[in-house]
């Protein structure tokens, strides 16, 4: 989140898109229960009417996979509406930038297209630079190919009448939203939008929130309390993942995993480390050396020295091109490349999509280690349905791990609050936590090194090792430190803005990351978390002041937000360009005298009136502004409708190209798909219910909660229901041109069909929570019908749009 | 009553996540029994002896073609008159201190008169422990100082409990705030109940949701105006169960209870 849960309540409309919030963050509905109290407008666009529509002041259906066209449709509307806060667009975002002369768009592709890779070539995505080498500008957007006219073409052709014939959302409906929304588009008013798996899960996850930060910053709602683009991140971890880098692009801090191309640490800093000309870009990613080699001394420590790149060659690297996303992961097992697995608190074999690809896959391991609280299908899967155990060669270790509430450590929530909590009980059995068995395990594995040598043993030995307690126990506290990070030297610090100097012995933590060096004298595990100790030791997760003194609930002495302890970030933009807060109802910050009041600011500097020393509010971006033009994504520097893999269309109808162009395509047998066929005519989706947790491998054993949903079902609307003749509560089949599942309808007036391009689209929907081992008549794993696709940029597989059968039983 | 307390049920705040039907059963010690999915997500399908309060699902059409899903948390509703303490013979069924209606479970004698005399449908049966069930408003919470298990697991402030004048206050303010058809549901009848809803419909829109609720007649005309004369005969009760006592000795449950190991996966009544 750029905001956080608590500051839901300061806003003026929240638009929840992509999101089920009030079945899926219960407790973060709370605060946006608040907002409608005090007047806010709560709107839900969903295909499905929810548990949130029910609390929401109206819901909006919209077909699966089209949030670009309808958010594409608002951008229009706010433009020629002339709805954009002005004085914002031209001071924060790229909008008079000039892009450069040879980048083009036609029918549905960017310049620099390879259709044969699938990818484009960015070399003419760029913004035009003066011989300073700063970007140029047109401050009146008039110039046909500033990034404002630019966005202005683009998305005129988002007209409603388009519109709504690809999302299936009436124009009435298109324009109540457009409007609501984009009132927020002034000084006094914010809105803010809440998304979840609803984007994330799609081909395009990326580019849709891509379209809503657009949006944010043409109507001045980012960096602002009640504004924001607010990921809805859930216990599944996803903010700690990414924040720790359980993903297998980045590094802990959202630093970049270096391919193997860049084989010196001087290239990967040159290629990593962002250059600005203009002065009054902060551009504070210039810092990344000093981070990347603070981390790299936390995983060597006194072996990593400036003279072997601290250690840089022992990083394992990615192959160039290559991803390795758990969809690629699943492709390379079933060609029988991958043959060992630690599943770690997780269940593919119900979670992972195209589930009968991923079942066959696990008989070619040669071993597999689950770390888990409760036995799952995963775990299992040799003995699961159609699967004769004599066959599988697998061999499966189960170990027992402890749950959350039986350990001691940090918790990261959506706001990047991270909170330490103590264990409130002993895990019974043999369970221990998954880091005591990492602790064994690495334990084991380096004895094996250094007795045996082995291939490439320098990055096994040579790792900083020592995080156990005197009893020899995993230590969440000293792990914690690390991350947060050390003064390895004596370290003098100075502050030139204040005039002071700072002496830090060694051994002292590192009270913030702007004290991070680039010489090897301190080490960092996360950049982002140093700050989570003060130099002194004192833990700030561990915080719980009460104390609001700005009333607008940020709550600084509670726990510690990441970046050093910034509750809402990008909020110098809250104000204008000199210092003074657009709204003074909600002061988030406020330039007095010399210096910033307020929430912690983005940087010290003053605001970018001051044309020697203010700087630009964006301060991670190169140029220091919001980008309307943004060039980092792989399909595109604006956001572009195109169809799902599989849907009801043959033709996208804003273009001659109907799939995202930069989409990776699996190619195995398993691999099927089946677009605009009339033998699975229906759209469907997947999704959670409040009873259950993701796979449901935790909360199926809980009889509560199984009590209250016992087993698989659809959700079929009921005009659908008569045309097949399925009564509610009925047994029926569902399938894909992958797989089938058999469940029990649930027929309700909460799915609405669709008229697409002319034609009426059903949708139906299933919960993915579900799976055979138990209960033994809950039915089995929803992903037998989802396809092998994911996110362009991501790889987030495709768990919301694909196409079905239903059938009677 | 100086102690009296209110629970108030705003339904235009409830989520249905149904936090509150879980935590009741953690906070009672119900066991979760087998169910069915039946194409709702109401589930139990209705209140049973392990389940004293249930968030009902309802898809509802206005006369105006309007689409609305309602949640109503349905549970004993603590009357103020209340039929199945009229009924009680044991007097396990019994008006508190805090105005409510308590249970106490060890002199029920399983006689079911409560579970036809409720007019809300609210006490259950289980014929393995020969005892009606049902919500006592987590009576041993409230005396300590603590809400029902409910209210505390309530994310979103659809269950608030206090004193009976600042909650009825309470909830008419919000019906008039909400305007249209909000109405409160609970003072007006049975002496006034101790569970108050704030409904976004009109009463008679809702399921299971009696729009005039009284104790029934044969009730009054039994318990208030013969019950004078049935005091009378309870001498002559009590010496024929001394005798019977004497003669046969203390009567025994015939099945385990349900909370013996293998007896969970057993439906209720």
């Amino acid at each position: 989140m750029t905001n956080h849960y608590i500051d839901l309540k300061n806003s003026d409309c929240i638009l929840i898109m992509g999101s089920n919030a009030a079945e899926h963050h219960p407790i973060a509905f709370k605060w946006i229960l608040r907002a409608k109290e005090k007047g806010a407008k709560i709107i839900h666009v969903d295909p499905r009417y929810t548990r949130t529509s029910a609390r929401c002041d109206y819901h909006v259906p919209l077909r699966s996979g089209t949030d670009i066209a309808f958010l594409g449709g608002m951008i229009n509307y706010i433009v020629n509406n002339d709805k954009w806060f002005k004085d914002y667009v031209l001071n924060y975002t790229n909008a008079s930038f000039i892009v450069g002369p040879d980048f083009t768009f036609q029918d549905g592709l960017f310049s620099g297209y390879d259709a044969q890779k699938r990818k484009y070539n960015k070399d003419t995505w760029v913004l035009e630079k003066d011989s300073k080498g700063i970007p140029k500008r047109d401050m009146s957007l008039n110039d046909p190919r500033c990034v404002f006219q630019m966005m202005k073409t683009h998305y005129s052709r988002y007209t409603l009448d388009k519109v709504s014939s690809i999302t299936g959302v009436s124009k009435e409906n298109l324009l109540k939203v457009y409007e609501e929304y984009s009132a927020t588009g002034v000084k006094d008013k914010a809105g803010t939008e809440c998304y979840a798996l609803g984007w994330t899960h799609h081909t395009t996850g990326s580019q849709i929130i891509r379209t809503m930060s657009m949006i944010q910053l043409l109507l001045g709602n980012m960096g602002i309390c009640g504004g924001g683009v607010n990921a809805l991140r859930g216990e599944p971890n996803v903010q700690g993942s990414t924040d720790h880098a359980i993903l297998y692009n980045i590094l802990p801090g959202y630093l970049k995993m270096p391919p193997a191309s860049l084989d010196t640490l001087d290239k990967y800093l040159e290629k990593n480390t962002p250059v600005s000309k203009d002065p009054q870009s902060a551009n504070y990613y210039q810092n990344y050396p000093k981070f990347f080699v603070s981390f790299l001394k936390s995983m060597f420590h006194d072996k990593a020295t400036a003279e072997n790149g601290f250690g840089y060659s022992w990083m394992p690297k990615l192959d160039d091109g290559v991803h390795y996303s758990l969809m690629h992961l699943f492709d390379k097992m079933y060609e029988g490349k991958i043959k060992g697995l630690f599943a770690v608190g997780t269940d593919p074999a119900v979670s992972s999509p195209n589930t009968n690809k991923v079942r066959k896959a696990l008989e070619k391991l040669d071993w597999m280690v689950g770390e888990n609280i409760f036995n799952n299908e995963t775990y299992s899967f040799w003995k699961g349905p159609g699967v004769d155990p004599k066959q599988v060669k697998t061999e499966v270790f189960l170990l027992p791990a402890s749950a959350s509430m039986e350990k001691e450590g940090s918790q990261s929530n959506s706001g990047r609050w991270v909170q330490w909590k103590y264990k409130a009980a002993e895990a019974p059995g043999d369970g221990i936590p998954v880091g005591e068995i990492t602790i064994k395990i690495m334990a084991a594995v380096r004895a094996l090194y250094a007795k045996e040598g082995g291939v490439h043993p320098d990055p096994i030995l040579n790792l900083k090792w020592d995080y156990t307690d005197i009893k020899g126990r995993y230590d969440a506290l000293k792990v914690s430190k690390q991350i947060n990070g050390y003064f390895l030297k004596d370290t003098v610090i100075e502050d030139k803005a204040a005039g002071t100097k700072t002496e830090f012995k060694k051994g002292q933590l590192v009270p913030t990351f702007g004290m991070l060096q680039v010489d090897g004298a301190t080490a960092s595990g996360n950049w982002v978390m140093a700050g989570s100790f003060t130099a002194t030791g004192e833990n700030r997760m561990a915080k719980r002041g009460k104390d609001d003194p700005t009333g607008l609930g940020l709550y600084p002495n509670w726990s510690y937000a990441w970046p050093v302890n910034r509750r809402i970030i990008y909020n110098r933009a809250s104000c204008d360009i000199y210092g003074k807060p657009y709204n003074p109802k909600r002061k988030l910050l406020e330039w007095v005298g010399d210096k910033w009041v307020g929430d912690v600011p983005d940087g010290p500097w003053p605001p970018q009136a001051d044309k020697e020393k203010g700087k630009y509010p964006f301060i991670m971006k190169a140029d220091g502004l919001g980008a309307l033009f943004g060039p980092g994504m792989v399909e595109g520097p604006f956001p572009e409708h195109y169809e799902p893999l599989e849907g009801p269309l043959a033709k996208n109808p804003l273009s001659g190209q109907l799939i995202n162009p930069a989409i990776e395509i699996f190619k195995s047998d398993l691999d099927k798909v089946a677009n605009a066929d009339a033998k699975f005519p229906y759209v469907c989706t997947t999704y959670s219910c409040t009873e259950h947790w993701c796979s449901g491998a935790l909360t199926r054993w809980q009889a509560w909660l199984l009590e209250m949903q016992p087993e698989l079902y659809v959700e079929i609307g009921d005009l659908l229901a008569r045309d097949l003749g399925i009564r509610n509560g009925a047994k029926v089949r569902v399938s894909s041109i992958r797989g089938a599942v058999e469940c029990v309808a649930m027929v309700t007036k909460r799915f609405k069909p669709f008229q697409i391009e002319g034609k009426t689209v059903h949708q139906v929907g299933l919960p993915f929570n579900y799976g055979w081992l138990f209960p033994k008549d809950g039915s089995d794993s929803t992903n037998f019908l989802t396809p092998t696709v994911g996110d362009a940029n991501t790889f987030c597989p495709e768990y919301k749009a694909f196409m079905v059968n239903v059938q009677k039983i | 009553m100086e102690k009296e307390l209110i629970k108030l049920i705003d339904t235009t705040k409830c989520t249905a996540c149904r936090g509150c039907q879980v935590a009741c059963k953690q906070w009672n010690e119900m066991p979760g029994l087998k169910t069915k999915q039946w194409g709702s997500y109401q589930n139990p399908p209705d209140l049973q002896w392990n389940t004293w309060t249930l968030i009902r699902f309802q898809e509802y059409v206005s006369d105006k073609g309007a689409f609305k899903w309602l949640f109503r948390k349905d549970g004993c509703m603590h009357c103020t008159d209340a039929a199945c303490v009229k009924v009680c013979p044991s007097g396990a069924l019994h008006h508190t201190e805090f105005g409510t209606v308590g249970l106490n479970s060890s002199r029920c004698i399983g006689c079911k008169e409560c579970v036809s005399a409720c007019p809300f449908d609210i006490p259950r049966y289980n014929r393995e422990t020969d005892k009606i069930y049902k919500c006592d408003l987590c009576y041993n919470r409230l005396r300590g100082d603590e809400s029902p298990s409910c209210v505390k697991s309530c994310p979103t402030g659809a269950l608030t409990i206090g004193r009976k004048d600042a909650m009825t206050k309470k909830a008419y303010a919000r019906a008039k705030e909400l305007g249209g058809d909000a109405n409160v549901y609970g003072d007006k009848f049975v002496g006034g109940t101790h569970v108050l809803y704030v409904l976004d419909e009109k009463a008679k829109v809702y399921d299971n949701l009696p729009r005039d609720p009284s104790v029934p007649f044969s009730i009054i005309v039994w318990k208030d105006m013969l019950k004078p004369l049935a005091l009378l005969a309870a001498g002559g009760v009590l010496a024929g169960s001394f005798l019977h006592y004497i003669l046969h000795g203390p009567k025994l449950p015939d099945e385990p209870g349900p909370n013996e190991p293998g007896k969970e996966e057993k439906g209720g009544e």
